[in-house]
């Protein structure tokens, strides 16, 4: 509604007070607005605003070939990068037909990197969750020291510390490098104290205690009708992972609990948190264990993976194969296909839609934080004020994917 | 756990939507599934919302994701909605998870009405302001319709495949090479200078 | 004075040293407000308060959240449609001196992103002193794009220093 309307609906209710937290603020992990409607302390209304990092990713991945559209895939959820990566492929690979064909190292590769990458984003939500209930210094010191642990492998890995999308459709895009499996056993080594220590400054902190328990209720109806899922629905009671009911990636070999808690409160979110990062260390363990040491880390098709260098000398059907790759692409046949992962976030799904061409006919992506933001009515009716920060702090929004 | 969704698959295609095309005779249209073995139908859009009702009452509580694709030149009418059903308990977080997945396609024109879901499932509210937003879609009965990802006074309607992708400054300036172009339709003054 | 009021090196003993003082000052403290955007931000963080690539070592001790206490604005992330009207806000909120970092290959020139949706480059709204590339760049890179700010605002940068508007 416009001004006019919005003056008059406020003048006839003066005990009220219209607040805007606005898309420029150090306590909102991001670009957002949140309206709200305060009557004394209390929120009555809260009405969030998007759009302020709208990139038109869906649209630029219509303009890219199907192994190009990884690089703008990546830069939704930011910081898991490798999440966004591993549920596109996974869909395209799904329309290709080719999932039983990608080699057991690639596919091991994929869970590590993936738990990795839910340990490190994990630790941003804590660290800088912390950060807005007012501990200014250590979550988010501890948090980034071992979070740089992390991207330090990843860069030796993939070569870029953030955005790195190092999966191709087929498997990884490079080899992993010959220490890899010794810098994940150091790190796996490091790991558990660090957290632990973290869990025991962060979690029963009685002033964390006190401002997180009992705030922000959600019962299961009301998150499941809003349409949240991954940790904000865990905290309601429902077991409900995608990595648990619609296994990918060989997830149904790896053995480990999905953490429930039943309060729905943001305490909960944030114990939920560092319950899940101990699963991952774990998941991490018995991947680490199976990681296969051979060279095959991609599949061995020509006509979608590039030849190695040293046949293109000798072998003529390589040059081809080569140029039509280079120039074309592959060709994906009609169809679409919806594909599920558990990101840090909750599900991502990426609907895939494929005319027959070298390039996507559509690209959505279900991004579960923009889910998570416009429940913000549901979370912050009858809370006060000083709860609007650990609100939206606890459901881990990340803006680049709320607005694509 | 393979082999539950496998069964919740089969108990989707052998018992729901055979009930499915009882219950709306003439309306729905099975279609083959693709490789995600995820079961397909097409619902004419007068019933759509009843169809969703109905589903829900069967048990499919989860509402997915709501989105809608344009294919145009390729095929008329242009546009098609599309959203995904989860079975899942409604009230007990414990329940039985029957796990299976449904796929409503939705053949639209350009201006033909729709109904909203956002009576049933309020996270719709945001989905469908973002499908209006990108597509223009003539969606009936929702309470807020404006847009969320561009800016509120934006023309056109992005994701269809007649808009350009490099928007206004494609239409304004076409004969300047593309990096050289950096008209933005919020900067037509001068940038900011010292002293501002 | 030169034409647009600035003092040139033509004072007197008193005005160089003062100018000196004030660049030497105004280098060693530059502080930061809290703009992150995209992924740039992320980075960002890790240099306003990661262990390991430390801004506060460089004088950058306190990333200020209210425009009106920060001297640097650090455009890190890609700059939409909505956004930029905030932006030439917030940078027309901050006081003199102030400088811009575009920090990121999408405030540099657009980035990756060449579509209706992204400005391309936040040149073509504010006067831009550093220009970071990287997709995002690493913080040491950013470290260096700062050392070169304090290095010209101690040597010969006009907006630093003694300003006098004629």
């Amino acid at each position: 509604m416009n001004m006019a309307e919005e003056l008059e609906k406020e003048e006839q209710r003066p005990e009220r007070m219209t607040l805007s937290i606005g898309p420029h603020h150090p306590a909102t992990h991001g670009v957002l607005r949140v309206k709200l409607t305060l009557e004394g302390e209390t929120v009555v209304d809260a009405e969030p605003e998007t759009g302020f990092l709208h990139t038109g990713i869906e649209k630029t991945a219509e303009n890219l070939t199907w192994n190009q559209a990884t690089t703008v895939m990546d830069r939704m959820d930011y910081l898991a990068p490798i999440s966004n990566n591993t549920g596109y492929i996974l869909a395209v690979e799904k329309l290709l037909g080719i999932e039983d064909r990608i080699p057991e190292k690639a596919r091991v590769a994929r869970v590590i990197l993936l738990e990795l990458n839910r340990i490190a984003s994990h630790l941003v939500a804590l660290g800088t969750g912390g950060l807005d209930y007012g501990n200014i210094g250590t979550p988010i010191f501890w948090a980034f020291e071992l979070r740089d642990r992390i991207l330090d492998i990843f860069e030796h890995t993939t070569g870029q510390r953030m955005n790195p999308s190092y999966m191709r459709v087929g498997g990884l895009a490079y080899d992993l490098p010959h220490n890899f499996k010794e810098m994940v056993e150091d790190f796996l080594k490091l790991a558990p104290s660090r957290i632990q220590e973290l869990r025991d400054v962060m979690l029963y902190n009685p002033i964390f205690m006190d401002r997180s328990k009992g705030v922000s209720v959600i019962t299961y109806e009301d998150a499941l009708k809003w349409g949240l899922t991954g940790r904000n629905l865990r905290v309601t009671g429902s077991d409900y992972d995608v990595r648990k009911y619609y296994p990918y990636l060989g997830y149904e070999n790896y053995d480990f609990k999905v953490p429930v808690y039943t309060d729905g409160d943001s305490w909960s979110r944030v114990a939920i948190t560092f319950d899940e990062m101990f699963e991952s260390l774990k998941i991490i363990r018995q991947a680490l264990d199976n990681l296969p040491w051979d060279d095959r880390y991609i599949i061995d098709d020509r006509k979608l993976v590039l030849p190695p260098k040293q046949e293109l000398k000798h072998s003529m059907e390589a040059l081809i194969h080569h140029f039509k790759l280079v120039q074309h692409g592959f060709d994906v046949p009609a169809g679409e296909v919806y594909q599920a992962i558990e990101s840090p976030r909750g599900e991502i799904g990426f609907y895939v839609i494929s005319d027959g061409g070298n390039k996507p006919l559509r690209v959505r992506v279900r991004p579960p934080s923009f889910y998570a933001v416009y429940s913000l009515p549901l979370l912050l009716r009858g809370q006060l004020l000083a709860d609007v920060v650990g609100a939206i702090a606890t459901i881990d929004p990340i803006f680049g994917e709320v607005d694509r | 756990m393979q082999d539950r969704v496998n069964a919740a698959r089969e108990r989707v295609n052998n018992e729901v939507i055979p009930a499915l095309l009882e219950a709306f005779p003439g309306q729905v249209e099975v279609i083959p599934p693709t490789n995600d073995q995820i079961p397909q139908v097409y619902v004419a859009s007068a019933v759509h919302e009843s169809v969703a009702r109905w589903l829900k009452e069967r048990g499919f509580h989860m509402l997915v994701d709501i989105t809608a694709a344009d294919y145009w030149p390729k095929r008329e009418p242009r546009f098609e909605l599309v959203y995904h059903l989860r079975e899942m308990p409604e009230k007990d977080p414990k329940g039985e998870k029957g796990l299976g997945m449904i796929r409503i396609r939705v053949k639209l024109t350009e201006k033909e009405p729709v109904h909203t879901l956002s009576h049933i499932w309020p996270m719709a509210i945001a989905a469908e302001r973002e499908i209006w937003d990108q597509f223009g879609l003539n969606i009936v009965g929702h309470p807020n319709l404006t847009r969320i990802l561009n800016p509120d006074d934006w023309e056109g309607h992005p994701l269809r495949k007649d808009y350009p992708l490099r928007g206004p400054r494609a239409l304004i300036k076409p004969e300047m090479p593309a990096d050289e172009n950096r008209y933005h339709p919020f900067v037509d003054a001068e940038p900011a200078k010292e002293g501002e | 004075m030169s034409a647009d009021g600035v003092f040139t090196d033509q004072g007197g003993f008193l005005t160089t040293t003062v100018d000196g003082f004030l660049r030497w000052a105004q280098a060693n403290s530059i502080w930061p407000l809290t703009f992150g955007l995209a992924c740039c931000a992320i980075e960002m963080m890790n240099l306003a308060s990661g262990p390991r690539y430390d801004i506060a070592r460089f004088g950058s001790e306190a990333f200020r959240a209210s425009p009106r206490q920060a001297d640097l604005i650090f455009i890190s992330g890609r700059v939409s449609n909505k956004m930029a009207p905030v932006i030439k806000q917030v940078y027309s909120q901050m006081l003199e001196p102030k400088w811009v970092v575009a920090f990121g290959a999408c405030a540099c020139s657009g980035g990756i992103f060449d579509n209706y949706a992204v400005m391309q480059g936040v040149d073509n709204l504010l006067p831009v002193d550093i220009y970071v590339p990287g997709c995002p760049p690493t913080p040491e890179a950013v470290i260096y794009a700062v050392q070169k700010l304090r290095d010209r605002i101690r040597k010969d940068d006009p907006r630093g220093g003694v300003i006098v508007r004629g």
